[in-house]
């Protein structure tokens, strides 16, 4: 009996040991987040819902990536954090850069003189500029590099970049911009940019060609090829020289293709062996921006800790209206960046993401998409003035960032198509009849709680170009009344599709029932919506057939034209209309540049496109608002796209983060972020005081539902044999 | 026995190239070299130079299966499928799509995925056998057929009710552990609590439903009978008689599931953010990442010839009268 009664005594001992190991773990127990290193001002984040697969500025073209890149990296142009519309301001570079005009000879034109060949951008870096701490730059006592090996045995050690013990940094060169964008150019690279820029940038294309023929055994120095288009001119300043003009490009010059990348980090990373332990640029960036990365373990967080070399820079004095009243000019004058460091974990699902939010784990709902998912929706509540937060949200002092993309999501008529297509007046007007049909604001409310808004023309807001009230409608599907856009009547429709030659959605001619074809992505579209989708055309009608298809296939119809209508979508690169008028200039459609161009409506308009080339090159004024204008017209008047929208996103804040204003553009934001970490602490005490009756009442069940068999058992083994 | 042994793995050559070439024709039914570059390259500014290249860059310019331009064996040898599935063998996975080093990668991702699937597995195991033998002991009476109940309802219950359920009352309402996450420094354990349990209690109904099958039709044997005449407890019943002669279904299902161990589990490791293999799996899978999950089931396949081998020759610990020749 005893060894049996001290095996017991041994278990219930290990029980209680365990619930005391629970009960002493630091804060809550549901505290998902290690520690955070003692004094420094952490900003807990999330990267959702898969990791980043490049982080090489040449390489990366991804939001989510930008997220991180933006923090490392300084380009040389940026964004103002809180000025709208979206203000350039030089980031990497003294000014702006310095553009001069030349003839086809190199001479130096007046541009309103003469027809203008090549366009030089003078830039000169910051002199404050330096590098993050990284061993790449390290040297020794004679000054050469320290890590740079000739066989892969000598630097196996080394498998992250906190395992080199020396580091070492300098100061932010010109031929490092210069370097960048060779490495651009460098087809072993495999950069999304290099078609795009060597149709700009003088002499990229060749460069590309010269290095396809090179073979290589390890690091290539790009310095020893030169590139026709570039030149460095002292140790601070440097040409960029771009064929014919292109105002557009000190926009493209504020994106990270563009962030200097010195030679000597490109060798570091070219290391022989260090690609087979993930020692490469494409995972631990290098750059001179606020902060610098210290742990990418795509699997679970990227961490971030400020750069101690960043130069000065400081909180803006000035925003847009309103932006004082809200708070975001309370850190006037301070030096940036305001947290010490940042957390971004690897959240795949909303569920959790949503949770721990709620919990005071994570700062902020989101970075990159906004909250459109139905988890999120029990944060919000329809009151009188629309969607508003619930009032659990509000007692939490949660804030609202609400944010209008510079976005655009849209189904598309295939221009080209038999049926739906074509430029006669009767083709317009099925077109016509159609978006009258398409309710797009009833779309919104119903399957995006009201996060959209419906376009009018191709531009959003916050962009040039775009107009707002009554000038702004599309008079061909709206009318204006009572101060606001009232979808034509359904009677309209009916009417032009009379005149199309399809009287109550019937051909005319033959007495066959219209019916179109909707190219939708499988994933993207739900039954529901399709229903409302038939509810709408039967109105008039029409009947619709989806064609559901992975992406895969849907590209592949999109390339040969083999589509009626189609969904798609663009996030712009840069805010300038010219970024979104482009999706129907013609050379873009795939069937003739036999690319994945942006005109998948195959439009074609001798006109647009006329306007469109004399626009590209136009400085913003008056002559490029009428000739957007009238771009805008012609979309509407060929009815182009059966609906589009403008993406609404909304970010929740917890009531310590502050800062909050959302940057449509620009992801270089995190340096203005400010947490009030006491304030946190206390508010995650308080909300996350563990429920342990739980545990007690588990354990009254399990004794509950053992007790019956226990004493059934013994019952049975004390049993007479008759029994 | 030895013989036996050499004798399988070299059988499993033949499986392994066949699961390859399955694998291979499957995934470029559906993405073609174009298709996986378009999705690497991004949706804007893609040049058909850029595809080209990146095919280049990454081995996928050539044909797939069978190369008309050149002549002899090199036909069947300069292809897609050879280039990136002899090197399987050679267990060189290469890198992935996006150039992370696989093996490096699996290696980290492997422990993750068996810190989680072990305690569950081997906490599964003892709970569904202790449950069922109880279960059996009462067979006939009232407990009896309440528990198959019981366990038919639990194995009608979809396994993602159990996960969202157990994060919403256990982590979100009790806010008795994290919902999700992992770190491997520190309190690794208390990420592991939640996943092991919901694991565990997904896997009752099933689990102590088969193994109450085997232990019934092993409690009407005779020596079962002999062993109860003889005044055996109960206990001494179950667990000395019949357990140990109820092993060979048991070890049947069991053994050959303990390489796949390292594989981890899709669900499980996706919702509770487990950095495993199974959610590298996934994640490849979404991001067309055919270097990934070339390499994953081939390491799959291994596994489970392995688990397969394992088996076989946990019979002869069973029951000494199986011999493997």
């Amino acid at each position: 009996m005893l060894p049996r009664l001290a095996a017991r005594t041994r278990a219930a001992a290990l029980l209680c040991g365990s619930l005391l190991l629970v009960a002493c773990t630091d804060g809550p127990w549901n505290n998902p987040n290690p520690p955070t290193p003692e004094g420094l001002v952490t900003y807990q984040s999330m990267i959702s819902p898969a990791p980043p697969k490049h982080l090489d500025p040449a390489i990366s073209y991804a939001s989510d990536e930008s997220l991180i890149l933006m923090q490392i990296y300084e380009p040389p142009m940026g964004y103002h954090f809180l000025k709208r519309p979206y203000e350039l301001i030089p980031l990497g570079v003294e000014d702006f850069p310095r553009i001069t005009y030349l003839n086809a000879s190199g001479e130096e034109i007046d541009p309103d003189q003469e027809e203008v060949a090549f366009s030089r951008y003078r830039l000169t870096v910051r002199a404050d500029a330096r590098y993050q701490p990284h061993p790449a730059f390290a040297v020794d006592e004679a000054g050469a590099p320290r890590y740079v090996f000739s066989e892969p045995e000598q630097g196996s050690r080394f498998t992250q970049i906190s395992d080199f013990p020396h580091t070492g940094s300098r100061a932010v060169r010109a031929n490092d911009y210069v370097y960048a964008i060779k490495r651009l150019a460098d087809p072993f690279n495999g950069s999304p940019m290099l078609g795009f820029m060597a149709q700009y940038i003088v002499g990229m294309e060749e460069f590309s060609d010269q290095l396809q023929d090179i073979q290589r055994d390890g690091w290539l120095d790009l310095d020893q090829f030169p590139m026709l288009g570039l030149e460095v001119i002292d140790e601070r300043t440097f040409d960029i020289t771009i064929k014919g003009r292109y105002p557009q490009f000190s926009y493209w010059l504020a994106m990270h293709f563009f962030s200097p990348i010195p030679p000597e980090v490109d060798r570091f990373f070219r290391n022989p062996g260090f690609i087979n332990r993930n020692l490469t640029l494409d995972w631990w960036p290098v750059g001179s921006g606020p902060f610098m990365m210290v742990k990418n373990d795509p699997n679970s967080e990227i961490v971030l800790e400020r750069n101690p070399n960043f130069r000065e820079d400081y909180y803006p004095s000035e925003g847009a209206p309103g932006d004082a009243e809200q708070g975001l000019l309370d850190d006037a004058g301070k030096r940036l960046p305001l947290v010490d460091r940042a957390v971004f974990r690897l959240e795949k699902e909303v569920l959790s993401l949503w949770t721990k939010f709620l919990q005071g784990y994570y700062d902020r709902s989101g970075e990159n998409h906004g909250n459109t998912n139905r988890v999120f929706d029990q944060a919000f509540v329809v009151g009188p003035d629309g969607v508003e937060l619930s009032a659990e949200m509000a007692d939490r002092n949660i804030s609202v960032s609400p944010d209008v993309k510079p976005a655009l999501y849209y189904y598309g008529f295939n221009m080209r198509d038999p049926v739906v297509g074509g430029y006669s007046e009767e083709k317009r007007k099925l077109r016509r009849a159609l978006q009258i049909a398409f309710d797009t604001e009833e779309y919104l409310n119903i399957f995006y709680k009201g996060n959209g808004i419906a376009a009018h023309t191709p531009i959003p807001p916050g962009i040039p170009g775009f107009v707002d009230g009554e000038a702004g409608i599309n008079p061909y599907v709206y009318d204006w009344v009572d101060g606001g856009p009232k979808r034509k009547s359904i009677e309209h429709a009916q009417q032009l599709l009379v005149e199309a030659g399809y009287p109550n959605g019937r051909d005319a001619r033959t007495g066959e029932p219209l019916k179109i074809f909707i190219d939708v992505q499988s994933q993207a579209i739900s039954n529901t919506s399709m229903n409302w989708i038939d509810r709408a055309f039967a109105r008039i009608g029409v009947q619709v057939e989806y064609r559901p298809a992975d992406w895969n296939r849907t590209r592949e119809k999109l390339l040969t034209g083999n589509t009626q209508i189609y969904s798609h979508g663009w996030l712009a690169d840069y805010p300038d209309p010219e970024n979104f008028l482009f999706l129907l200039f013609g050379p873009e459609s795939p069937l003739l540049c036999k690319c994945d161009g942006a005109n998948n409506s195959n439009y074609e308009s001798e006109e647009y496109d006329a306007l469109f080339r004399a626009m590209r090159v136009l400085p913003p004024g008056a002559e490029r608002e009428t000739i957007v204008a009238r771009m805008v017209d012609l979309f509407r008047e060929d009815a182009v796209w059966l609906f589009a929208y403008y993406p609404k996103d909304i970010y929740l804040n917890n009531s310590w983060v502050h800062n909050n204003k959302r940057h449509g553009i620009s992801k270089s934001t995190l340096k203005y972020v400010r947490i009030d970490e006491t304030l946190r602490e206390q508010k995650r005490a308080q909300w996350n005081q563990p429920v342990t009756w739980p545990l007690y009442a588990g354990a009254v069940l399990l004794i509950a539902l053992l007790l019956p068999g226990i004493i059934a058992y013994r019952r049975r083994l004390q049993a007479t044999a008759r029994q | 026995m030895f013989a036996y042994i050499v004798r399988r793995l070299l059988y499993a050559i033949p499986i392994l190239i066949g699961v390859n070439l399955l694998t291979f024709t499957l995934f470029f039914v559906v993405n073609s070299p174009d298709d996986m570059a378009a999705s690497q390259l991004g949706d804007k500014y893609v040049t058909p130079e850029a595809i080209e290249n990146w095919k280049q860059k990454n081995g996928y310019d050539k044909p797939l299966f069978l190369n008309p331009d050149v002549a002899g064996l090199a036909r069947l040898t300069d292809t897609i499928f050879f280039d990136k599935s002899v090197r399987l063998f050679a267990f060189d996975f290469g890198r992935s799509e996006s150039g992370r080093d696989i093996t490096t990668d699996v290696a980290s991702r492997m422990w993750p995925s068996l810190a989680v699937a072990l305690p569950t597995f081997l906490v599964g195991i003892g709970v569904n056998i202790c449950v069922a033998l109880m279960v059996v002991m009462f067979h006939g009476t009232r407990l009896d057929r309440g528990a198959v109940f019981l366990f038919v309802a639990l194995m009608s219950i979809s396994y993602l009710f159990y996960i969202i359920g157990g994060q919403f009352l256990v982590a979100k309402t009790w806010r008795l552990v994290p919902i999700s996450g992992f770190h491997a420094e520190g309190q690794v354990w208390k990420f592991l609590i939640l996943p092991v349990l919901v694991g565990v209690v997904a896997g009752i109904g099933a689990g102590a439903r088969w193994y109450r099958t085997l232990f019934l039709e092993e409690a009407n044997q005779d020596y079962v009978r002999t062993a109860r005449a003889k005044g055996c407890s109960e206990l001494t019943i179950l667990f000395r008689h019949i357990l140990p002669n109820a092993l060979i279904p048991i070890l049947t299902g069991v053994v050959v599931l303990i390489p796949s161990l390292f594989m981890g589990s899709l669900l499980i490791e996706s919702f509770f953010g487990i950095p495993g293999l199974g959610s590298y799996m996934l994640d490849a899978i979404n991001s067309q990442d055919f270097a990934i999950v070339r390499s994953m089931v081939f390491i799959g396949s291994i596994l489970y010839i392995l688990g397969l081998l394992l088996t076989d020759i946990s019979y002869t610990w069973a029951d000494p009268r199986v011999r493997l020749s």
